[in-house]
């Protein structure tokens, strides 16, 4: 077999692709820049360590059924640890969020990583909110019973209805996290490829 | 060919400067850790909350004339459901809008909600012998438009008062109104109205609980209850939980704006203030192409406190 032959396949071709837009080198870099050296740099790796939190405690909870929690100790505990990774979870996502808009890290090519950024956010609170609405208790009712007007208001209540709890969980476990998890996967990428933003030239030459 | 001018808000130099080492993994695996301490730490000191669900018969037992004005609301069409319009019913300008955009009403009615009927009548036929409610709902059914506009105007009249376990009424000229009103409280005194009105009462299954929660809406009750747990509209709402807990804290932004004027008084406040806040997201997501609102960050030079270290180097 030719190599021209092995080159065409596609398997190859993806292969090089990969390899050429994102190198081993840049996925797992064991050197950086020198100006990256600020508290602020935490919060995002913060975030991806709550998100991981979120999403193994929330396994736990799927797992065992929407209502565990309420007749289990151990269930009210991982819940526990659900509810606070994700207060967590978004804090640090906040954070992250205004440091890098100060940084303006959308510079030098970078403005696809700030968008991910950014519907990430936004996934995310789309996530955390139907999971407010699964609790099965008195918060969820509440929230779902005034969130609903203002659903309903966009047009959007007519398929997207907030006092199903059916449709609400299978939100909330499947489609929005995968959404969420996706979009952070490919915001981690977008960094690793194009690296952390330098600071800005006027104050370089300054 | 022209040269495309450098644009600070846009472009960078990028750095060919000193590099220092980075432990990807042991930065990941020690956030991991720090995050996973915090965050029990913080669930054994705080827990979470869960106030039970509020139901029907709980409502019932605890402010039964509330129930029972409710329910008469629900049969005569002045309950907030019954006139709320899409997606539940048909209800004329009842929607929001945004200037011409009706898109509330646009979407139509897709989740038919009738509240005499899915409310009422339909669960009290579901009660097994009991003469009185099936000769009420046959009084009820054989009846004509203007007899149960007679009825009802007289019912208002009255106010119900609750004793002994029963629903009382002056004498009045009612038609089977009493008896359907009684029956009904009643019958979510025993507990089988929240159970008949899930799923519209036509399935076994049902995760559905769009009925049961807007005939609790309807009533007074349900309100007060959060209104307690300072959950009110006017005390920032459903951002907030129960107990004192963070809540949706991000949604902070979106709960502001039915504080303030001129969203606090408006008939469409909803839409508008949705309206506002795809139009923010919009913008923050598209940042990095908006000229102005990209050059913030470079005019308020808060990046020089962030790499201060670089800057004095």
């Amino acid at each position: 077999m030719s190599n021209a032959t092995i080159n065409r396949q596609w398997t190859t071709r993806l292969r090089k692709r990969v390899e050429g837009v994102l190198p081993p080198e840049k996925l797992l870099p064991d050197t950086q820049p020198s100006y990256v050296a600020s508290w602020i740099y935490v919060f995002g790796v913060a975030t991806l360590a709550a998100l991981g939190l979120v999403t193994l405690s929330g396994l736990v909870l799927a797992l065992k059924g929407p209502t565990w929690w309420h007749v289990s100790n151990v269930g009210h505990f991982v819940n526990s640890v659900h509810l606070w990774s994700v207060e967590v979870f978004f804090f640090s996502m906040v954070i992250h969020l205004w440091g890098k808009f100060f940084m303006a890290a959308w510079r030098g090519n970078r403005s696809l990583t700030w968008i991910t950024g950014g519907v990430t956010f936004m996934a995310s609170i789309g996530t955390a909110f139907t999971g407010y609405v699964s609790q099965t208790n008195f918060d969820s009712q509440w929230i779902a019973t005034q969130a609903k007007d203002g659903i309903n208001s966009t047009g959007a209540g007519a398929y997207f209805n907030v006092l199903d709890l059916g449709q609400m969980l299978m939100w909330h476990i499947t489609l929005l996290p995968l959404a969420a998890i996706a979009l952070t996967g490919l915001h981690v990428i977008l960094v690793r490829k194009r690296g952390v933003v330098p600071p800005f030239a006027d104050e370089v030459s300054a | 060919m022209s040269k495309k001018s450098f644009n600070p808000d846009v472009d960078v130099i990028e750095w060919t400067g000193t590099q220092r080492p980075y432990d990807i993994i042991k930065e990941g695996t020690i956030a991991l850790v720090v995050m996973s301490l915090l965050v029990v730490m913080l669930s054994v000191l705080f827990s979470s909350p869960d106030d039970r669900p509020a139901t029907l018969r709980q409502w019932s037992h605890s402010d039964p004339v509330d129930f029972a004005t409710t329910a008469f609301s629900e049969l005569n069409g002045s309950s907030g459901t019954a006139g709320y319009g899409q997606p539940y019913n048909n209800t004329p300008n009842a929607t929001q809008t945004i200037g011409p955009l009706a898109l509330q009403r646009w979407m139509g009615v897709r989740i038919p909600v009738h509240p005499a009927a899915d409310f009422v009548l339909a669960p009290l036929a579901t009660l097994p012998d009991n003469p009185a409610i099936v000769a009420a709902l046959q009084q009820w059914k054989l009846s004509s438009e203007s007899e149960r506009t007679m009825w009802m105007g007289y019912y208002a009249k009255v106010t119900p008062s609750f004793s002994n376990g029963a629903l009382h009424l002056p004498d009045v000229n009612a038609g089977p109104i009493p008896v359907l009103m009684s029956s009904l409280t009643a019958m979510a005194r025993a507990g089988s109205l929240d159970q008949s009105l899930l799923g519209g009462g036509r399935n076994y299954y049902s995760t559905d609980y769009t009925r049961p929660l807007l005939f609790l809406a309807d009533g007074n009750w349900f309100g007060g209850l959060a209104a307690k747990q300072h959950l009110s509209g006017d005390q920032w709402g459903m951002m907030n939980e129960t107990g004192s807990y963070p809540g949706q804290a991000w949604l902070w932004l979106y709960t502001f704006w039915y504080q303030v004027p001129p969203f606090s008084t408006s008939e469409n406040a909803d839409s508008l203030i949705w309206g506002l806040m795809m139009v923010l997201t919009v913008i923050m997501i598209f940042v990095p192409f908006i000229p102005g609102v990209r050059s913030i960050p470079r005019r308020t030079k808060v990046y020089r406190l962030i790499w201060r270290n670089h800057y004095r180097k």
